[in-house]
């Protein structure tokens, strides 16, 4: 398990304690003291989260509001995703990006209203943990003559993820059944006022919910109550995003990385592609036209030992063409899975390559992404 | 307490010589791996409390038959679905066996980590090496302190 050096005192989330009590191991994550796994392992929270329903405490992660006369275009700015025309109730996963087109961070950006779509309220932002400091600072920097940045530090942040997810929550909150995925809504629940969005990071159908922090014990306990739920640590959130072959920043995205390289070009909107008004553009652009220098792939792993982040991958001649950058066990397909760049010619799905781990070969081919289906909403049932 | 203390019953051990006595336990070392010797051969697996801490054992690399070892250096590698960890070979000696049923069932580490979980026998090169381990009071006295 790595864990960061820091040598500023952790800090906790508003459900600490609740973590506490049910036996987690706690490490340092993003700066928090989080809960990498409960008492029965990564392994069983993983399948219970694919069979049931997993309850995640991602509070640690950054949320704001960006608020002024034009919040939309002005996020346009750091961003290539087209939000001039996000729909109120909407939410959409976008990238930060630098001067060079390389992604500072990846984030969602929402719209919440009511169910009778009022309370529009310029943007709703969730970050990644670990980036929220300069993430904000690049926002405040680049767009502060624009848009106002309130953090919304003392709210907490709960994911429930899984098939039976919908069930547990709609119980709940009522109004939540008529959302679809990536739709987000204002609602009312536990006698609270709730961020409510219909998406989550393990490919699963699911919810991420905002809430106050000192209604977040009550909330987490009201749905841990239910025997379809189990509290899942960030161990498995890692296994399962890694099956749902989504990429986790500070692995599979840094600075260098644009979101060519990194297979999100559905983020790079066709309008904003002909606009070229984004940072970086000139370089995606190119990449666009005539393809990145290495693209990111997922891998199956036919033997061996898993192949971990760092782990270079080799053509079939035994040239290195790419290196791993999460790699690990898939407790669904009970084999190894790896995400990796390498370079172009050799991302097309069935490409033999090798791993090379601890100095040895091993096969594994190009798959095509996700390892598990994602399972996502697209129509209201409730 | 309100338990009655008898005196300890004397078992009288007949027909065993010491060094037996000595010499059949589990030794145990800092890094969590344990050492049964019989003969001149020591196996070695990774302790409950190590396969405890790792969590979901999903793969394990043994040393291949045949191959010297030295005390303290890697051996064996074992992972757990997050991640993986070396395993420091507790005495020195050359590789006789390996444990191939942990290539099928890597999750033997887990459900017995001090008996059929095992990783390794080695033909000891220097028994004295097994008389530094700790036994298993002075193991569990330094669990204590972790």
């Amino acid at each position: 398990m790595a864990t960061e050096p820091t040598d500023a005192p952790l800090k906790t989330t508003p459900l600490h304690a609740a973590h506490l009590a049910l036996g987690a191991r706690m490490v340092p994550f993003a700066g928090y003291e989080m809960p990498v796994q409960y008492t029965e392992g990564v392994l069983k929270e993983h399948l219970w989260t694919r069979e049931h329903a997993g309850l995640f405490d991602v509070s640690h992660m950054g949320q704001a509001r960006l608020r002024g006369v034009a919040p939309l275009s002005a996020f346009e700015e750091v961003v290539p995703g087209d939000f001039i025309n996000l729909k109120p109730g909407k939410q959409k996963y976008s990238v930060l990006l630098n001067r060079t087109g390389g992604i500072i961070d990846d984030l969602m950006a929402a719209r919440p209203v009511t169910p009778q779509g009022t309370g529009d309220d310029g943007l709703f932002v969730v970050v990644n943990g670990a980036c929220k400091e300069g993430d904000f600072k690049v926002i405040a920097d680049e767009l502060g003559s624009q848009v106002t940045i309130e953090r919304l530090e003392t709210r907490a942040l709960i994911a429930i993820q899984g098939p039976e997810a919908a069930g547990v929550f709609q119980h709940y909150v009522p109004e939540a059944a008529a959302m679809v995925f990536m739709d987000v809504r204002l609602l009312t629940g536990f006698g609270v006022d709730l961020i409510v969005s219909r998406s989550g990071y393990t490919g699963e159908d699911g919810y991420e919910i905002s809430v106050p922090g000192p209604a977040a014990h009550d909330v987490w306990n009201t749905l841990l109550s239910d025997p379809r739920v189990k509290a899942i640590g960030l161990g498995a959130r890692d296994s399962l995003r890694l099956e749902a072959g989504l990429p986790l920043y500070g692995h599979d995205l840094d600075e260098t990385t644009s979101p060519v390289e990194a297979d999100l070009t559905f983020a790079i909107n066709k309008n904003r592609r002909e606009q070229r008004d984004f940072p970086g553009a000139s370089r995606i652009a190119k990449e666009l036209a005539e393809g990145p220098p290495r693209v990111r792939v997922a891998l199956r792993v036919l033997e061996g030992a898993p192949a971990r982040e760092g782990a270079e991958i080799a053509d079939a001649a035994g040239a290195i063409i790419g290196v791993v950058t999460s790699g690990g066990y898939s407790p669904v397909l009970k084999g190894a899975i790896a995400l990796g760049f390498v370079t172009p010619g050799h991302s097309d799905v069935g490409a033999p390559l090798k791993v090379i781990v601890r100095g040895k070969p091993q096969a594994c081919e190009v798959v095509k992404a996700p390892f598990v289906p994602h399972r996502y909403v697209r129509k209201a049932t409730g | 307490m309100n338990q009655r203390v008898f005196p300890p019953r004397v078992i009288p051990v007949l027909n065993c010589p010491d060094n037996l006595i000595r010499e059949n336990p589990m030794r145990f070392t800092k890094d969590h791996e344990w050492v049964e010797v019989d003969g001149d051969v020591a196996t070695v697996g990774i302790t409950a409390y190590a396969a405890e801490q790792l969590g979901d054992v999903v793969f394990v690399e043994t040393p291949d038959v045949g191959k010297t070892i030295k005390a303290g250096d890697g051996f064996a590698v074992v992972e757990s679905v997050k991640a993986a960890s070396d395993v420091y070979a507790p005495i020195s000696g050359q590789v006789v066996e390996a444990n191939a049923a942990l290539g099928d069932a890597p999750e033997t580490v887990n459900a017995a980590p001090e008996a059929a979980g095992w990783f390794a026998k080695v033909k000891l090169a220097n028994p004295a090496e097994v008389e530094a381990l700790m036994d298993r009071p002075a193991y569990e006295a330094y669990l204590q302190t972790l």
